[in-house]
């Protein structure tokens, strides 16, 4: 393996690339050769580094150094200084105090901040995402080998089962089971689909794994083909992520040029193909049955389970479909084992969670953390603190059909168990941190917007409670509410939780239903005073007499 | 030619690269579609109609699959395109003052376009970019951080 002196990173997430990160990049390689440092100084663009105050961002290791907001024209100073005279570039350095999740883990590696643990992010940011070769060098495709070359599928899927893995998509369903029932299946064709339609409002965890680690993805799609007995697979990215589709395309490419992708992986008997679908816009696809309409070119409407995927799946096949944080747990678990995995996180959930942390922080991004990390430690390591010194009032995870957490819950470890304990959800990973300056009815209301627009329609009790309950919470932020409506939302809820055919309309009550239990002074103020506490729906706001 | 001959050459040319890049099973549809409207800029009747033909299904079913999904629009659309992300972590942050600006400076409300033809304003639910909410995307570009009174400087940009 070729060593370098120096590693420089470019960050190359959306945002970036629209302020010059390409234009820097380039420079950066001119520079790099006109000062005869090329084969000294490698140079990667490595995705989302999680701090979009001072992109596009420049990090030099071994240094740590972090350049940003870096300009094509600071780039020759930055590699005289830095590169070649081997000191800070003075006055490029991006401000100190806002160092957010990617950053703020890569800066743990020195020992600054409180270090992250990382396993499905291991990667991401610290490889050239368009790489296989980095990719290998950083143990890629080396739980591939084992797998085929000294496991049997059955001796695959007991290593899964024992590691504890839960799928990360929300529902937190042991993963090691849905392979054994996919392998159990009858049939000649099974598929295995990945879940990268992610669409839940706050959630941008598997763009960043995908965009940042696209070898991952199908390093663990092909061991879990070998483990369920499939040669085909699906990748279904949502429709607006064109930069990981580009780079998932690029990757099954290289991967098929190696060997470890396609027919014969590895020189073995066994073959596995993968193929990208793009999604065009639907939340509702990200249920599994409504994916696999979708993939089959077809309105995006949930089928009724059972039959579930895993007998009756993609054009009628048995199906395995996990979501791409659970899929990017397969590698590390296969090469350091499943007593190495159980270490992590809590005895009932072992493993990290990838938390997108948003609102009213002081630092918003993302980490990934062990499992059993409390609320009030997010905000306060990760979070950087509440904004302006505001008060924390509530927390709403999992995107919109997450649950609603007031402050007096946020010391609940959050794993699958004990939150399922506490009656909330963790949902996908995201935490909307809001402070008091958060109105609960409009809070409820904008989602309920949501899922009245993302309900596909198929079935009654979603389509018309979430427009019904829409326009009951619009009433009461215009202060035409009664106390009997709220008895009707409660109903609206239960209705659409019991009766509703996919998740997408059993969850869609949640917010509401929360609200309510922790929150019902405030939202009886809009309808008994006529008066928003907060000032932020239209009624009127709360004036305080001295 | 016609002004009229000529679109309908280009819709039929969409059509014809779409189906060349991605082949004849039902499964490519929604490829096909996304191709074709990303190249019109929408999807008219007549491109639904030949995609239709050539992929041997009903008209319903090609029109129920195009009605279904956000990205694909049965609707010529402005030439600039302009998404609000209404999700709530963009909405917490500062998003609704944003929204009821943009409308205000383009005189046109949600899923509307000038009488110019030179934007359309339609809202979406989250893009995935909630790190920098408020989130507004302008055709391929993005805008994070927004604030009220970024916007005429922001729009100013486009021609």
């Amino acid at each position: 393996m070729k060593t370098y002196r120096s590693m420089v990173l470019v960050s190359s997430d959306p945002e970036s690339i629209e302020r010059g990160a390409q234009q820097v990049f380039e420079r950066l390689q001119e520079e790099i050769k006109a000062f005869g440092l090329e084969d000294e100084v490698s140079l990667s663009m490595v995705g989302d580094v999680g701090r979009h105050d001072a992109i596009p961002i420049v990090i030099v290791y071994p240094e740590a150094t972090i350049y940003g907001p870096v300009r094509p024209e600071d780039v020759h100073f930055l590699v005289e200084e830095h590169l070649y005279k081997g000191r800070v570039a003075a006055g490029l350095q991006a401000p100190a105090r806002e160092l957010s999740g990617r950053i703020a883990w890569l800066s743990a590696r020195k020992g600054t901040l409180p270090a992250e643990k990382r396993i499905v992010l291991e990667r991401a940011g610290i490889i050239d995402p368009n790489s296989i070769e980095d990719y290998i060098l950083h143990d890629g495709y080396a739980a591939l080998g084992k797998v085929l070359t000294e496991m049997t599928p059955a001796q695959v899927i007991e290593e899964i089962t024992r590691s504890g893995l839960r799928g990360r998509g929300g529902a937190g369903f042991p993963t090691g089971l849905k392979w054994s029932f996919v392998s159990k299946a009858q049939g000649d064709n099974k598929y295995v689909v990945c879940n990268a339609d992610e669409s839940e409002p706050g959630t941008f965890k598997d763009r960043v794994i995908i965009e940042g680690d696209p070898h991952s993805i199908l390093e663990a799609m092909t061991i879990a083909g070998y483990a369920v007995g499939a040669r085909e697979g699906y990748i279904y990215v949502r429709g607006e992520y064109l930069l990981a589709q580009n780079r998932l395309l690029q990757a099954i490419r290289q991967a098929e040029e190696m060997g470890m992708l396609g027919d014969h992986i590895f020189g073995t008997n066994f073959s596995f193909h993968i193929h990208i679908h793009s999604g065009a816009g639907a939340y509702i696809c990200g249920e599994e049955t409504a994916l696999i309409e979708s993939i089959e070119g077809k309105r995006g409407e949930p089928r009724s389970r059972p039959p579930y995927p895993t007998t009756h799946g993609l054009w009628g096949k048995p199906t395995l479909v996990n979501n791409v944080e659970t899929l990017a747990n397969i590698p590390a678990i296969i090469r350091n084992g499943a007593a190495w995995y159980r270490s992590i996180g809590t005895p009932s959930s072992p493993g990290t969670k990838v938390y997108t942390i948003l609102g009213h922080v002081n630092t918003t991004g993302l980490i990934e953390v062990p499992m059993g990390i409390t609320l009030r430690e997010v905000i306060a390591i990760y979070g950087k603190g509440m904004k302006n010194g505001s008060a924390f009032k509530l927390a709403q995870t999992g995107g919109s059909s997450g649950s609603v957490i007031p402050a007096s819950l946020q010391d609940t470890p959050m794993d699958f168990d004990a939150y399922a304990k506490a009656g909330v959800s963790l949902g996908s990973g995201a935490l909307l941190i809001c402070n008091e300056d958060t109105c609960v009815v409009d809070l409820a209301k904008v989602l309920m917007n949501f899922f009245r627009r993302e309900s596909c329609g198929k079935c009654n009790p979603c389509r018309i409670g979430t427009q019904r309950s829409y326009e009951i919470l619009d009433n009461i932020s215009r202060g035409n509410g009664t106390l009997a409506d709220l008895d009707i939302l409660l109903e609206l809820a239960d209705n659409m939780n019991q009766l509703s055919n996919c998740g997408l309309g059993q969850t869609a009550g949640t917010p509401v239903r929360d609200v309510l239990k922790y929150f019902r002074a405030e939202v009886e103020a809009h309808i008994r005073l006529k008066v928003c506490p907060t000032g932020v729906c239209p009624v009127g706001k709360l004036v305080s007499v001295s | 030619m016609t002004t009229e001959t000529q679109n309908k050459q280009a819709i039929m040319n969409a059509v014809e690269a779409a189906i060349k890049e991605h082949g004849t099973s039902r499964e490519e549809l929604i490829p096909i579609l996304n191709d074709i409207n990303r190249k019109i800029g929408y999807l008219p009747q007549e491109a639904l109609e030949e995609v239709s033909r050539r992929l041997r299904l009903a008209k319903s079913q090609v029109f129920a699959v195009t009605t279904f999904y956000r990205m694909l629009s049965t609707k010529p659309r402005g030439r600039h395109v302009i998404q609000f992300c209404e999700s709530a972590p963009c909405h917490v942050v500062g998003g609704r003052e944003v929204w009821e600006t943009l409308q205000d400076i383009l005189k046109i409300g949600e899923d509307e376009t000038t009488p110019d033809g030179k934007w359309s304003l339609i809202t979406t639910s989250c893009l995935g970019i909630c790190g920098v909410g408020p989130v507004i995307v302008i055709d391929d570009d993005i805008y994070g951080n927004v604030t009220p009174e970024q916007i005429p400087d922001i729009l100013a940009r486009y021609s």
